[in-house]
């Protein structure tokens, strides 16, 4: 199924929550989408049969000075189609809806998102870090992110 | 120094060799050192292939212990992740004394490519413990592990191990001079 077939259907059922197609190439085409109804949109992604969306590649995130900007890459095995989504939120507050309870493999993705770049992914079981120590301060990854002096007594700049 | 070298002197030939005890127990010391290996990154792929038969680090008397206790000394062989460090240190401090550390690759050195915006490395493996051979490179070849094991090799072969204090005394006091 082409993009512009899964963007004509998911707007169909689900109205203004699907945003704009945005194709630009060479990159990818993308569905932007407002972030109260991610959820609801890959439960349809996966369950609808036409869609058939049964393993989620991977999730960025990617900091973007006011906003956060999270990523999905989605793709049917069976079908053979692929579609990425593209949830946009402030960075006061940036919480979007998790979706481990759909695909397992999100578990540890919005956790490293969670760590890098702060996101914060409602309803996931466990949000902590992942990679950095559990008591790291800041997320290292964010534009306006500031490396600290020292770690446990250890000098961090050269 | 090395205590084999004397065979090559006319005078000490024939099989006998003339040394003092200290350079017998630092010939042993030296050709049989074994090795804690701390791979953390790129570096240690590339020792996987120093481990090989192509370069055969064994030769060198050498033996990967899985636990400090048993180990002379430690490889630190890539990128020290500040996470990472702690975890050295206490490695390092269960060790046995006499003990030594090869720091391999820029990483290890000083911070390598993170040198900058690495907010998560340690620059350089030696702000937590003391290093005793730097092997330089990114990673390193082979030939400059062996080279590094050599130079540590040396190292031990010149060091005291009888009237060590009255030793490094009376170097001291001729440094001073
Ligand atoms: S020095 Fe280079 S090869 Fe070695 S761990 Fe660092 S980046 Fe990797």
């Amino acid at each position: 199924m082409e993009i512009t077939e899964i963007y004509n259907k998911l707007k169909d059922k689900f109205g203004d929550s699907v945003k704009d197609l945005i194709i630009s190439p060479p990159s990818d085409a993308f569905i932007a989408i407002a972030s109260d109804k991610l959820f609801d949109i890959c439960l349809e992604l996966r369950d609808n049969p036409e869609f058939d969306f049964d393993y989620l590649m991977c999730i960025s995130a990617v900091d973007f000075s006011e906003n956060l900007e999270v990523v999905y890459h989605i793709y049917s095995m069976n079908k053979k189609h692929k579609v990425i989504l593209k949830v946009s939120v402030p960075k006061e507050n940036p919480v979007v809806p998790s979706i481990e309870r759909i695909w397992r493999s999100a578990d540890w993705h919005e956790r490293e998102a969670y760590d890098l770049l702060g996101v914060v992914f409602e309803g996931h079981h466990n949000l902590i870090r992942i990679l950095l120590p559990y008591d790291w301060e800041g997320h290292p990854l964010r534009k306006d992110y500031k490396e600290p002096e020292t770690y446990h007594g250890m000098k961090v700049p050269y | 120094m090395g205590l084999l070298d004397r065979l090559d002197n006319p005078y000490e030939a024939g099989g006998i060799i003339l040394g003092t005890i200290e350079d017998v127990l630092n010939w042993g010391r030296s050709r049989s050192d074994w090795y804690l290996h701390f791979g953390l990154a790129c570096c240690a792929i590339e020792f996987m292939a120093m481990n090989a038969s192509h370069f055969d680090f064994m030769r060198f008397g050498i033996i990967p212990r899985a636990t400090p206790r048993q180990a002379d000394f430690i490889m630190i062989t890539g990128t020290v992740t500040l996470k990472m460090a702690e975890r050295i240190k206490v490695l390092w401090e269960q060790m046995a004394e006499p003990k030594y550390c090869i720091s391999v690759g820029s990483c290890a050195n000083c911070g390598g490519p993170y040198w900058q915006y690495g907010y998560h490395v340690l620059k350089g493996v030696d702000r937590i413990i003391p290093v005793h051979v730097y092997v330089p490179g990114c990673p390193p070849r082979p030939e400059a592990m062996e080279e590094g094991m050599m130079k540590l090799q040396k190292l031990i072969d010149q060091q005291a191990i009888f009237r060590k204090r009255q030793r490094l005394a009376e170097e001291e006091a001729l440094k001073e001079k």
